[in-house]
């Protein structure tokens, strides 16, 4: 059988996949972080044989009609073996039930569409029916172009999913993974009850390229990485992946255990 | 006309944008400055007035008129304390129930080092979800160019206005034609493509209703502007704030459902 090697990105050291798999997709060599897929990042959060995934078919089209979009969204298809960027769902971590997003940047650099703007506004609603809290895992180059103007009405979107989420006094926790840039930033990644993020991961609104161009100037060593946005007031922790699982459950804990419960409000059609 | 037409007209230096409009349709205008925590952001406007002896709060993206007012407000491109400071307006509104109209107007946020410490992104995310809530009336007017999330952040609302030439997109046409196909160049393709006209979002369910301009001038298209404002007011008025928020949840909430 071959084997599958994946080329460290920071130190150009080589290493299996079978490897990788056992080690966090944590490079051996440096430590570096690779990117990995959402159905391991899944694997590695989410309880054995609890997950269940929600909307496993929902299928997006080219709602504008753009040139080339179909042809990319089928490399992208046949690449990541997923049907868009983001897979959701719901399951246990540490045996506490979640709702959870979980992004995909081998799709299309995990570019947010009507599908991914579906699917996670879909699974807060689930979580504010069923009174859980959602765990996210953002990685996104932004809103998807080809899908236009749609691409970026699904940050409101989310948006209002999330805040009648948050009125119904559930618990909302986000972690930022490399990268989350764009409309992604720019909406439901910023508003998590805790926002985490991944050592090292980019994090931002603006692209690099992008700043360099329009002001001229040359960037800071280390700027808008995870240590970048801790500094900066906003990210509440970095949590290196060994750690997650452990973190994410004890923050679970933390902020659903209650001892006389809250007069909650009930969710988007309320009047209060 | 083409879409890159449009763009082209809403950008133009000597249109007629939100401050304008504020002269010649709010009463007794008083403006408010800062957001409380770092600073005033000259590429927004906020302030107090009267729409046909009604109070409200009124928030315009600014981009100046001569040289020095526009490089005083970084050429209409907002950074965080503008969020900031809208935020801070709107939920001023809030409390002393009036309705918040929005003009928009603005190539986008600011792409700058300051920006991202001050966390241009979470200002922008935090307007969208206060506004999803925010238990007054929101009215936004798209005057120019409605670019991106900076855009976004003053638009989520009850009705959206726009006006005849005006555009919205996610990204600018001369961005998409650059990302994609290498070649500013070919900005109009990408126009004609990302469903930025008042026709597109109107069709598409984002836009409530389109201004139209023609050959009116100014003033005539700020009386037209006016009636609008008053009698979309006058109707949602007459809606329960509680179901006021579930029509704006469905407003988003619609635009690309899938099944």
């Amino acid at each position: 059988m071959e084997r599958i090697m994946h080329r460290c990105r920071k130190c150009g050291r080589e290493t299996p996949e079978e490897v990788l798999k056992g080690n966090w997709w944590i490079c051996p060599g440096c430590g570096g972080y690779f990117r990995m897929s959402a159905r391991e990042r899944i694997r590695l959060t989410v309880d054995e044989g609890s997950f269940r995934e929600l909307d496993p078919a929902l299928l997006g089209g080219n709602p504008l009609a753009f040139p080339d979009y179909e042809e990319k969204l089928e490399r992208a298809r046949e690449t990541s073996g997923e049907r868009d960027a983001v897979v959701t769902g719901y399951g246990k971590i540490g045996g506490r039930k979640c709702a959870f997003f979980v992004m995909d940047s081998g799709f299309m650099m995990g570019s947010m569409g009507t599908v991914v703007g579906e699917k996670i506004t879909r699974v807060f609603e689930y979580a504010t029916e069923n009174g859980l809290p959602v765990i996210g895992f953002t990685c996104s180059g932004g809103a998807r172009m080809q899908e236009g103007v749609l691409s970026l009405m699904q940050m409101a979107k989310i948006s209002a999913a999330c805040r009648w989420h948050s009125n119904a006094g559930l618990f909302y926790m986000v972690i930022l993974t490399d990268p989350t840039t764009g409309g992604v930033t720019a909406s439901f990644a910023m508003e998590g009850d805790v926002i985490a993020a991944e050592p090292g991961a980019l994090i931002g609104f603006a692209g690099q390229r992008v700043i360099e161009q329009t002001t001229g100037q040359t960037l800071p060593e280390g700027f808008q990485r995870a240590e970048f946005q801790l500094e900066h007031g906003f990210a509440d922790m970095i949590i290196g992946r060994k750690k997650m699982k452990e973190t994410v459950s004890s923050l679970i804990d933390l902020y659903t255990v209650r001892i006389r419960p809250a007069d909650r409000r009930t969710g988007r059609e309320s009047g209060r | 006309m083409r879409a890159y037409d449009k763009v082209l007209l809403a950008r133009a230096s000597d249109r007629a944008m939100g401050s304008y409009y504020i002269g010649r349709i709010i009463d007794g205008f008083i403006e408010l400055h800062g957001d409380r925590s770092y600073g005033d952001d000259g590429a927004i406007v906020g302030g107090v007035g009267y729409l046909d002896r009604r109070p409200v709060t009124v928030i315009a993206m600014h981009r100046g008129e001569s040289l020095e007012e526009r490089m005083k407000r970084n050429f209409g491109c907002p950074s965080p304390e503008g969020y900031r400071k809208a935020l801070r307006l709107m939920k001023q509104a809030e409390k002393f129930g009036r309705p918040v109209i929005c003009f928009v107007g603005s190539p986008g946020a600011y792409c700058g080092i300051t920006a991202e410490e001050r966390g241009q992104g979470q200002a922008i995310a935090q307007n969208l979800w206060e506004m999803a809530a925010l238990e007054v009336p929101i009215l936004t007017v798209v005057t120019g160019e409605g670019g991106s999330g900076g855009a976004l952040a003053l638009s989520v609302c009850d009705r959206m206005i726009m006006f005849e030439n005006a555009v919205y997109s996610v990204v600018s046409p001369e961005g998409c034609a650059t990302i994609l196909w290498k070649d500013a160049n070919r900005a109009p393709d990408a126009a004609e493509v990302l469903g930025l006209t008042s026709d597109d979002l109107y069709r598409l369910g984002i836009a409530d209703e389109i201004l139209p301009e023609g050959e009116r001038t100014p003033e005539e298209i700020a009386k037209a502007l006016k009636k609008t404002l008053v009698s979309a007011l006058r109707e949602i008025d007459k809606v329960h704030i509680s179901r006021l928020l579930a029509t704006r949840y469905e407003r988003y909430r619609r635009i690309g459902r899938l099944t």
